[in-house]
């Protein structure tokens, strides 16, 4: 070995040691991230479940010689203009906006994901009609849709959700239509086709088990803009009714008092914590069951 | 590329006609009565003034009939007349377009600067601690829900600080003078009204950094990709070999090539945007169509909802149209045939 050659080498060694170093220094700040996110998603939702033990006081108890207090250890949150506790209003109103978050990404996705398979499986006229619609929905932004059929229903929690469901589920058909585009001809199911195995079978036995997991990445990517749309509706007075707690709701309350800013505060870095915290663990999914995908 | 254009232009049409039948499903086969929405309860109990109404408005005619009636009336520039205010939707919309555009313009500009400086940033620096900085920043803009950081902003810099005008597009004494595009920022640099212009641009600033948080993470996520990607091709690779100043070689060679992706993403942020001025521009009443789609949505003012939808769907195909045709000019090495 001539000397070039060494140095070479030792310079080569140098910069596989320093990516190396990169590469943990990513994982040890993805670790902090996740642990953080994890901690996050946790505590709200374990509040939000334990609401009736851990919240001091009712969510609509009126007490109106306590109204617009700032915050003080009586008061975690401090009390909006009708004397009620706004950590209570927080912690029940996180039952609310995380179950109409989780709830709309759990049906928009399974819907989709039924009809994607269907739409990708049978191909022809079907397909076609089911494509076509899923790009009409998605030529509008997702609010403004879902607005406008909150509205056409009627405000209310379960109306929300379901105007929501239907702005949801193209996404997910499409990305499920794809993957039995790709695996639809692949050699093991043609030879369940060849064995004689009736097509749902197939569908359930075969290609559903291969759509599932990157609409599992999907459906966590989403869970962060489904909170935020339901509080933005609930916001703009579509979703929850008075007296109703829930987050979006209670940021528009406090919208007109500046001086309480706890009011609309609180509630806000509810929605944004647990919005990041969901935006992250999303992320830390994909990269580990989408091997295909790189930041 | 003018067939290519062309048959853009073709294939956009069932995607409009498709949208005008959405929106239709949406405010006729729902059971919302917009008889009780816009007589109110008391006028509603009575069905005289029921009957009258929908034949007024030509509900009481079979859903298809309706729908080719109101295919009709479009194809004829006619969006309908909305019910509240019983003016042509048409002109609505013309009013309260330019608002929109300014406001998402402005914001849209803000983000590519800002989103486009932090990617690069966060690219060159990547895996450094100002990129662990960045990415926190930009995955905080994203999360941040725009209501909510509107009304702070509202809080600390209008009510608190007094340093920006109340919500409006102009200060109540002032008269925005002549129309010409219908924005005040840009009519009044027209006209040289100089106290007019810059009142406009103070009003433009706060919400036009609530909508651009938007985008200043999704355009800076991208470009930090392919910053990460243009940085790793032989031809920078070339360039540091020959010996040129990093800086160099970041601004002639990384930069302008990471910026060409973020082209294509504009449509898409251009949406999002849009999306994004129905709780922004309420909260700042800004005149625009955010506003108008709210309010009118709020009344179950159909025709406004639909020519609301129409315009915004419009927009759409529009934008990406025209983002695909910049994107083959821009990069020659796609052609489009």
């Amino acid at each position: 070995m001539t000397n070039l050659d060494l140095i070479g080498s030792r310079v080569e060694l140098r910069a596989v040691a320093e990516m190396r170093q990169a590469v943990r220094a990513r994982r040890a700040w993805r670790t902090v991230g996740v642990l953080i996110s994890v901690l996050v998603v946790a505590v709200w939702a374990a509040l939000a479940l334990a609401a009736p033990v851990v919240a001091p006081f009712g969510y609509d108890d009126q007490r109106v010689d306590e109204s617009l207090q700032p915050p003080s250890a009586r008061h975690l949150f401090g009390t909006d203009n009708l004397g009620r506790d706004v950590f209570t209003r927080v912690v029940y109103g996180g039952r609310v906006t995380l179950l109409i978050g989780v709830g709309v990404v759990l049906v928009g996705s399974v819907v989709g994901m039924m009809i994607g398979t269907i739409s990708g499986y049978l191909g022809g006229a079907v397909d076609e009609a089911i494509m076509r619609s899923t790009e009409v929905i998605m030529a509008f932004p997702s609010i403004i849709l879902a607005m406008a059929i909150a509205v056409a229903l009627g405000p209310g929690i379960v109306h929300a959700a379901m105007a929501m469901v239907l702005v949801w589920w193209p996404g997910y058909a499409r990305l499920a239509r794809g993957e039995v585009l790709s695996i639809r001809h692949l050699e093991y199911v043609d030879a369940a086709v060849a064995i004689g195995q009736l097509p749902w079978r197939i569908l359930v036995r075969e290609i559903l088990p291969n759509v599932r997991s990157s609409i599992i990445v999907l459906a966590t990517v989403d869970l962060g803009s489904a909170i935020v749309t339901a509080a933005g509706l609930s916001f703009l007075g579509l979703g929850a009714v008075p007296p109703t707690p829930e987050w979006g709701a209670m940021v528009n309350m406090g919208r007109e008092l500046p001086a309480a800013w706890w009011i609309a505060g609180f509630p806000g870095l509810a929605i944004f914590s647990t919005v990041l915290a969901f935006n992250f663990l999303g992320d830390a999914v994909r990269d580990v069951l989408d091997p295909r995908h790189h930041t | 590329m003018l067939r290519y254009i062309v048959r853009r232009l073709a294939l956009s049409v069932p995607t409009l006609l498709g949208i005008t039948f959405v929106t239709f499903l949406i405010s006729h086969a729902l059971p919302a009565d917009m008889a009780i929405a816009n007589l109110g309860d008391h006028a509603a109990q009575d069905p005289q003034l029921v009957a009258a109404f929908r034949e007024k408005w030509g509900l009481d005619r079979p859903l298809p009939i309706q729908y080719l009636v109101y295919l009709g009336h479009l194809v004829r520039g006619d969006l309908g007349t909305s019910i509240t205010t019983e003016q042509p939707v048409g002109v609505e919309l013309a009013l309260s377009l330019p608002a929109t555009v300014e406001l998402a313009t402005a914001s849209m500009i803000l983000a590519i600067i800002v989103g486009g400086l932090l990617g690069v940033v966060a690219g060159v620096r990547s895996d450094s601690p100002i990129d662990v900085v960045i990415r926190t920043v930009m995955a905080a803009g994203v999360a941040l829900p725009t209501f909510w950081f509107a009304i702070l902003l509202l809080f600390v810099f209008y009510f608190g600080l007094g340093w920006a005008p109340p919500p409006g597009q102009l200060d109540p004494g002032l008269a925005p003078g002549r129309p010409i595009t219908g924005m005040y920022a840009v009519d009044s640099l027209l006209e040289r009204n100089w106290p007019v212009f810059w009142n406009a641009l103070a009003h433009l600033v706060l919400p036009a950094i609530v909508l651009a948080t938007i985008g200043v993470g999704f355009i800076g996520r991208i470009t930090r990709a392919t910053v990460l990607d243009v940085l790793r091709t032989d031809y920078v690779r070339t360039a540091r070999a020959k010996g040129l100043a990093e800086r160099r070689v970041v601004w002639r060679h990384v930069v302008r090539n990471a910026l060409i992706p973020v082209i294509t993403v504009i449509g898409l942020l251009y949406a999002q945007l849009m999306a994004g001025t129905v709780l922004t521009e309420s909260i700042f009443s800004w005149p625009g169509l955010g506003r108008y789609a709210y309010s009118s949505a709020g009344n179950l003012d159909f025709p406004a909802v639909m020519g609301v939808a129409l315009v915004v769907g419009i927009f759409y195909v529009a934008i990406n149209l025209a983002v695909d045709v910049l994107y083959a000019y821009i990069n020659p090495r796609i052609r489009y045939d």
